[in-house]
Formats: structure tokens, sequence, C-alpha cells
């Protein structure tokens, strides 16, 4: 990255609305860091994102689009709690992203299916969450797990190979690549200033201010939060953050358009509202490799998404996803403010579209407010130093 | 409009395939793709498409296209150009998406 | 299960350079496989050479024919040939294994397969160029390559109000065969800009000395003579309805609109005619999916206007053991295919250890002076022809990705609110997202964004491709082989996050 000073700028790519210094700024233009952004522009006048070009590590484009309460929080009952959160606020996002852009982000909070393809992963999968919901202090929804008889009602077409599946009714799915298309048109109506080819090379914090080097010239932020995804760990070098953070690729299946059918969403397979079926996910430690698509794993997917729903096999795979999901050490979350540069933020997860609500509704008014509150110390990365003192 | 050549009109007269084209019967050339059958029996178009509804016809050829989709023997989004006419074949206009039969 | 095949050597697509390929590394002892998706071998320049109904030699004329000298070399070889495959994966191995190579995932009659290959040589040949003009999409419009499709695999000629349009060679030969067969169309419209010629001129020389000359000089005359051409044209538009009256009937609105009529623009004067079919060209650009899929790095061709694999003088590419040959490699034609395919396979041959470096240059020399005479002449035809700028940047209501129905506006629109590139193009609008996979899009929405942007089309880049290349049934997917890896990656009994 290079280290240019304003001078010897190149001329930017796009005409900035604010020349300034921004009230607030986000590093990494994904889902994450365009649902942060958009809350912090309802609460301060001038915002920025600074995000890379068209070819990055971008995990957002391999999103699925649940948003999904069921199996979260698992050793760390404050993240079911939080998830919990974002799933209740998300209807007021839709809304606000519709009242000003006109757009829709096929929200669907009908409930949501885990399905479970034999004896072995039926009483795994009671267990699992017998023991999620017990945890202390854990959100309570309520569960069942639906045999095959139930299924049938609920999904016509279901596969004689599904033994049952845990149902909630507050899960749901929006759709991933709308809800970006819509938050970027809101940063257009309002705005913000979205700076794409501008990789943050340096970052530091001169009386107060954060100066970020660009190829483009230093961007100049009260406050910043850094939200790009596998890139936080050398950001976060900069501003006292330790971010421990690494790639797992995940793929995901895409099958050709099909009139609408499926209307309540498996874990691992959904229809989208604009018809095209997606089929997941794998989770593989593949390095930062997210080009190369393998063909067992293609099948493995494939042959689930048969057994769950027969029918589907006639259907086309028009084209597979192969994306790097960021992945903390223990999964969870990391959301954390600077001790040594007040007023930096990092906020990173994999389940970027089910949070998108909390934060944009939640951690974008805790940055203006300058800090995050006790309430969000389970997410902080104190939580790994004590795992490793014990 | 596609009309055959003498040649290949001499060979529909040896040995014509009969198929359904929406319902009527019509007799092609073996060898003839579905798309090419379509095309020699008058029709432009083979399909409605799934986002606006809007007709389509055969457009290369050569496929990679995907706008020449018809329905075969009720397997639908067949691309026409790629497969032969057979004796019996029943084809259909691809109308918007497919049906999923649950 | 599905049994899986080995071999050294898999090329795919049986066109000049695919056969010419496989004869040339079978005959030194490659175990070699060719897998083509059609059901007959030729590619699409040599289409329906063992099947076409049309017998008299003629009205195909000699260039067609000559096609025919690639196939007994190519039986007599051993090669293995299967028609009907079509490859939609080329994985380089996942399983740690003592052969290298790569997992080749093909279908035939509706099934999947897999093979395993420790090298590959693409003969994808070329398609296309797009030619978004108002009213591609209606039935009735057609490219010239399917035209010609239908004439040689099937004998089938278009029938009154016939319009040809657009530039290249390729417009005047399928007017010259229509001729041969008896039919006349109405008028081939040619977009070729004046002035041109003189910028060709300066590569004229080469072009003088070339093998095209003569024949070409010859077949204009022949055309010129009996079809009615209109030079210059400067603005084209397919219309529903009968525009001869004086209204365009609005194009996106109403179901069942068909090509009625075609409007133009040459020296100033804009004429309509009815029309039943328009059979479109303006050049031809690699067919780059499987490469680019496979990883091999692509190039804005800058005469061509297209993205192309960067190739070395054996077709060689940056992914070891995946070489291009033919059109597929950047455009030369049918004759430099032939040779191109001749030394990929002697270089393929040399790293199986079936040559020695030096039995490969020796081998080599014939097929390199051969390809160098092939293209002598190109550049003077790609600068001729090269497809004009209002023909391959459309705006408005003109539709860009015909899978997904994106009009050129959307595209123009989306480029203001911050999207730099086609990636990010394909997740705002789903353009490049239908089964075409980008195929009559990509270069279109390379060069809107770079000139929205004001910047080159190296710089803006291109779809990221993936596997499938061609869409397969879920089921065909589910009945392929499966590891312990991929189960484990997939069914994870403990705790997901």
């Amino acid at each position: 990255m290079s280290n240019t000073t304003e001078h010897e700028a190149l001329a930017p790519p796009r005409p900035r609305h604010h020349k300034g210094v921004y009230d607030a700024l986000v590093i990494g233009g994904g889902l994450v860091g365009s649902a942060v952004a958009f809350g912090l522009r309802q609460k301060v006048d001038h915002v920025a994102v600074l995000d890379e070009g068209d070819i990055a590590f971008r995990a957002s484009r391999g999103n699925f689009g649940l948003v999904w309460v069921q199996s979260k929080g698992m050793g760390m009952p404050a993240y079911g709690h939080w998830t919990m959160s974002s799933q209740a606020l998300w209807p007021e996002l839709a809304r606000l992203l519709n009242e000003i852009t006109g757009l829709e982000v096929g929200l669907e909070q009908q409930g949501g299916l885990h399905p479970v393809l034999n004896e072995e992963e039926y009483e795994q999968r009671i267990k699992f969450m017998t023991t999620l919901m017990g945890q202390p202090g854990m959100v309570k929804y309520d569960w069942k797990m639906l045999d095959h008889k139930e299924l049938k009602d609920l999904v016509p077409g279901i596969g004689p190979e599904v033994v049952g599946a845990t149902h909630t009714s507050v899960d749901g799915v929006a759709n991933p690549l709308k809800m970006l298309r819509a938050l970027h048109t809101a940063f257009d109506r309002q705005k913000v200033d979205y700076l794409p080819l501008h990789p943050v090379g340096e970052i530091e914090q001169k009386n107060g201010v954060f100066e970020m080097t660009t190829p483009h010239g230093v961007i100049r932020a009260h406050k910043v939060v850094l939200a790009s995804g596998l890139n936080n760990q050398t950001l976060g070098n900069k501003v006292g953050l330790s971010i421990p953070v690494r790639p797992q690729r995940g793929q995901i299946v895409v099958l050709e358009r099909t009139r609408r059918m499926l209307h309540t969403p498996f874990s691992t397979l959904r229809q989208m509202d604009e018809g095209t079926w997606l089929i997941g996910d794998s989770q593989e430690e593949a390095g930062y490799v997210d080009g190369i698509v393998g063909l067992p794993v293609l099948a493995t997917l494939a042959d689930r998404a048969v057994r769950t729903m027969p029918a589907l096999k006639h259907v086309r795979v028009v084209r597979s996803w192969s994306a790097l999901r960021v992945m903390s050490k223990d999964g969870f979350p990391i959301y954390e403010q600077s001790a040594t540069h007040p007023g930096a933020f990092v906020a990173t997860c994999h389940s970027g579209v089910t949070l998108a609500a909390a934060h944009a509704l939640r951690i974008a008014p805790m940055v203006i407010d300058g800090a995050l509150p006790d309430t969000m110390a389970p997410f902080s990365t104190r939580r790994f130093h004590v795992q490793q003192a014990a | 409009m596609f009309n055959r050549l003498p040649e290949a009109q001499q060979a529909l007269a040896l040995a014509p395939v009969v198929v359904t084209i929406n319902g009527e019967t019509v007799r092609c050339r073996a060898g003839d793709s579905v798309a090419a059958a379509l095309l020699a029996a008058g029709l432009n178009e083979c399909r409605d498409t799934a986002v606006k509804d809007l007709p389509r016809g055969p457009f290369c050829l050569m496929g990679i296209c995907y706008d020449c989709l018809v329905m075969i023997d009720d397997q639908p989004n067949q691309q026409g150009c790629m497969i032969p006419v057979r004796s019996g074949m029943k084809i259909e206009r691809q109308q918007g998406a497919r049906e999923v039969q649950a | 299960m599905i049994a899986t095949t080995h071999c050294e050597l898999l090329v795919v697509g049986a066109g000049p350079a695919g056969l010419a390929a496989a004869t040339t590394a079978a005959q030194h002892g490659v175990a070699t496989i060719l897998l083509d998706e059609q059901a007959a071998p030729g590619g699409q320049i040599y289409r329906a050479m063992t099947s076409t109904p049309i017998l008299d030699r003629k009205i195909l004329g000699e260039d067609y024919w000559h096609g025919e000298s690639l196939l007994e070399p190519f039986k007599q070889s051993g090669a293995q040939y299967l028609p009907g495959a079509t490859v939609w994966a080329v994985a380089q191995m996942t399983v740690a294994d003592a052969t290298q190579g790569f997992e080749v995932g093909y279908s035939v009659g509706g099934e999947a397969r897999m093979l395993h290959a420790k090298q590959i040589v693409l003969a994808t040949g070329a398609q296309e160029r797009p030619f978004p003009i108002p009213g591609w999409t209606l039935p009735g419009v057609m490219t010239a390559g399917a035209a010609q499709v239908l004439l040689k695999s099937s004998g089938l000629v278009p029938g009154k109000g016939t319009i040809l349009a657009g530039c290249g060679p390729l417009l005047y030969l399928i007017a010259w065969q229509y001729l041969n067969a008896g039919i006349k169309v109405d008028a081939l419209l040619d977009t070729t800009p004046p002035g041109r010629l003189g910028k060709a001129l300066r590569h004229a020389w080469g072009f003088l000395t070339s093998p095209y000359l003569v024949k070409g000089l010859k077949l204009l005359r022949e055309v010129k003579a009996q079809v009615r051409i209109v030079k210059g044209v400067t603005a084209l538009e397919a219309l529903p309805g009968d525009a001869q009256k004086g209204h365009a009937q609005e194009r996106n609105a109403q179901n069942n609109q068909a090509l009625q009529s075609v409007r133009f623009t040459a020296g100033g004067r804009t004429e309509t005619l009815a029309a039943t079919q328009l059979l479109l060209h303006q050049g031809v650009i690699p067919n780059i999916n499987l490469a680019q899929a496979v990883g091999v790095e692509q190039q804005w061709n800058e005469l061509l206007l297209c993205w192309e694999p960067k190739v070395d003088s054996w077709g060689g590419t940056n992914v070891p053991g995946v070489s291009i040959a033919g059109d597929g490699g950047g455009i030369a034609g049918a004759w430099a295919a032939e040779h191109r395919g001749r030394l990929s396979a002697l270089q393929v041959a040399h790293q199986l250890g079936k040559l020695t470096a030096a039995q490969r240059d020796a081998a080599s020399a014939a097929p390199r002076a051969a390809f160098m005479r092939a293209v002598q002449g190109r550049e003077f035809f790609d600068t001729l022809y090269q497809a004009p700028e209002q023909f391959r940047l459309p705006t408005g209501d003109t539709i860009v990705c015909r899978c997904e129905e994106i009009t050129a506006a959307q595209v123009r629109e989306t480029v203001s609110l911050g999207c730099p590139g086609p990636n990010q193009m394909k997740s705002f609008l789903r353009c490049g997202m239908g089964p075409c996979q980008g195929r009559f899009c990509s270069v279109t929405v390379t060069e809107l964004i770079a000139q929205e942007r004001n910047v080159t089309p190296q710089e803006v880049g291109h779809y990221r491709l993936r596997f499938p290349t061609k869409p397969l049934t879920l089921g065909e997917l589910a009945a392929l082989p499966q590891t312990d890896d991929s189960k484990k990656a997939v069914i994870r009994l403990k705790k997901p996050v």
C-alpha cells in the first residue's frame, strides 16, 4: 500500500461530497461496514466508507442471506441475545431502507428449519438444541423438532429421508445482494461518501483526529470503525486493536430460477424472492483460496439438497460461489473499542445479514456515543486472553 | 421464416421425424436440432422470459445464449439448439420460470 | 458409482485446433481424449462437415470443406473421441495424490462424469461478439453465426425479409453462400465506419501478401453485384410493429413483440425496411469461460476489444498444465487454429516426456511457419472491422444482460453509485448471473464501466467466473464422488456457529 501525501495524491475516482474531517468513517464496504455506515448516517451528517476494488476477498458476496437465530450462542449466551435483538430490529431496518431508497430487501421472517437426514443427526440435533437453550442466561425462544409428517405439511415436496427438522418462528431470510444495493443507494441519497478503490495503508491519530492514508490522499475522521473483514487484523494493529481472524472457506451452489414454491427456508436450502435457489453451506479451512471450487464438496452439497427436496434433482445448477468467511477464534463476533486510540472501533462477524440490523441500529449509535456499553463486553477480544490464561 | 434447401427437403421426405410443436404435428428432417425444427416450422419464438415475461427465440444456435429454451417431453428449460429431434417428441413453449413438481 | 477415466491429455473442443491438437498429441504417444459438446466434429467453423445435408460443395465453399482434411488423421491417431460431452468444470486435484493434474467434470446425455487428466488443452474457440442494439432480444433477431449453423447443419435458408447487419468478412461470406444456394438477402447493412479503410491500409502490405486477399476480393465482387449493400451505417435498431408508419411502439411494455422492421441511418439518411429476420455480426471474441474459471489470466486486447487469455508461443498459460489452442486463445482464424493446435500438442508431448526439447523444436518448425503465414494480413482485417463504438456501448433501454434483462441505463447508473467493476455490478444488478454466465454481456459491461469511470477496460477487469461453466442438473452433481473431507466440511454434527 502506498504512503502518498496529499500533495502527491492521484485524482480520486469519484468526487467527494464532504472535503473536511468526517464525523465518522468506516473502513470496509461489505455487509458489515455498509450496515454500520448506514446507521452512523442516521445519527451524524458526514460519513464516509473506504472500500477496496472489484476483486477483493469479499465475504459478503458468498452470503446465504439467513436472518437466523436458531443454533446461535453455544458457549456464549450473550451472542444468542445479540442475534435475537438484531432479528427484532430487522423490520425497522428494512422499513428505513425502503423509506430512503424505495427498494425492497426481500425480508421474510416466517420461520426457519434445520433439517436432519438420519436418526443419528436427529438425536444429535435435539441434544444440541436442548443444551443450547439450557445455558444459564440464554435467550428464550420456542423451538420444536418436527417429525417427517409435520414437515410434509409445512414443506410440500420434502424428501422421504428427511426424518425431521427443528423449527422456530423467529428465523427468516433476506436477499443479501438487494441489501447491499439498498445500502449503497441509501449512501447515494443521503450523501454518504462511498469511496471504492481506497485501500487504507496507514492510520494515525493526531489531536483526536484519525488520518487514513490511501492512494488518493489522506482522509480524516473523528471516529473510525474497522469493518474490513480479513484485513481487520492488519489495520487493527495500527490502532491498538488485536483482532485475530482467519479465513474459512464456504461454498454455495446456486440453482436456476423456478416458480416460487419454498416459503419456509432451511438453514441449508432456500429459495430467493426472485426464484433462484441457494444450497449451502460448507466450512473448510482452506487458507486464502477463494477462487478454486472443489468438486467433491459441491457433490456433497448437491447430494444433501436432493435428499432434502428430491424434486430439485431436475433443476439446473447455474453457478457456485466460494467465499471466505471471516472467522474469529471462537466464531463469535468481535466488537471492541481501542484503549490506546479512543474513537477507533472494530466490528467483525460472519453473519453479516443476520446482524445487519444490530450493526446499523445498535452498534452505530454506540460508536457515536463514543463507547461500547458493558453489555458488549463478551464480544471484546479480552475473552481470548482469558481463555489463554486459563 | 426458414426454408429447407432441396437436398434437405429430400432428406425429410425420405425419412421424416414426426414431432408435435405446441400440440401441432410437424414433420422434421432427422438430424435437425429442436431449434432448427422450430425455425423451419415458421416459429421465431420459443419461450417467455422469467423476469419480464417477454418473448424470445433462438439467438446463437451454438449453445451459449440460453434463449432457445423449450419444454421437451414435459422437461422444462431444455436447450433446443443442442438436442436433435426424435420421433414422437413433444415440444412446447417454455413459459417463464420453470415449475418444480413437488 | 460413476467410474472415473484417466488420461494424460484432455483436449476440449473438436474444431480445427482441438482436432489438430488431439491428432498430434496421440501421434506422439500421448494418451489423449477429445471431448466436444456437439454430436459431430468440426467446431463452429467446420460445423456439421460430416453430417451436412448440403452435398453441393459449391454452396458452402472450399474453405469449409478444408475441414475434412483434419478428420482422417484424427481417426488414425489413436486419440479417443467422445462427442455430446459438455465440460463444465476443470479443477485442480483437490485430493493429495501422487498423480498431479486436474479433475474434470463433464456431462453426457444428462449424466455427469469425472475424468482425471495430467494436462489440458482448451480449444473452445470463439463466439459472436455481443451486438447490443435496441431490440436485439426480439424474436427474429439472431447472429449471423446462427444462420450459418442453420445452413450447414440443416440446409435451412431464410425466407423473404432477411437483413444482414454489422461488419466483418463473415457477413459477406454468408451472403455469398446464400447466393450460391439461390437466396438473395434484402440488404446487407455495413457498419464499417467510413475512413476506416484508410486506417487499415497502414497494414495493407501484410494483407496484400496474405492468402486471404484473392479469395476475399472475388467473394466481395460477387456479393456486391447482386445484393443491396448499404455502407457506413451509423445507427441501427430492430423494431417491433410497423415503424414505416412513423411510430415505434413501446418496446419494453407488451408481450408478443417480435421483429417487424429494421431502422438504420447511413450518410445522414434514415430508412426503415420491413424484416422478419435480422442477422447480426460484428466479429468474434474468444470463449474464455472455462479458461477463466480454471484460473487463466486474461488481458484486454486493445485492437480486438475483448478479453483474451494470456498465452505464450505454445499456448501455455499461467496455470501449469493448462494450455489454449485456437481462437480461444486470441482470434486468429481457422487456418491459424489448426497450426496452434499442433504447436500446443508438441509442447504437451514434450512436457510429458515423449519428446525432447530438440525433437519438439524440430517438429514444430513447419506448423510455426504455417501459423505465421496464416496470420499474415489479420492486422488489416482487425483494424478495418473493429466493431464501432456506438454498437459496443449502448445507452438507455437497450438490453445489456440478455439473461437477466438488465438495461444499459441500469448499468451506467450503478457505476454512478460507486460500483467500480463487473463483479460488484453482478452483486448490484444480477448482471452476468444468468445461464449464459456473461458470455453475451461481459465485454459490454467492462467497456460501459470503463467509459463511465473514464479508465481503461484492463483496469476495470472482467467477471470472475466459476464452475459449472455450463449448467448441469442438481441430480447430476449429486451423483459425483464425494470424499471424507467433503462430507466433514458439509455435514457438521458438532455445533455450527
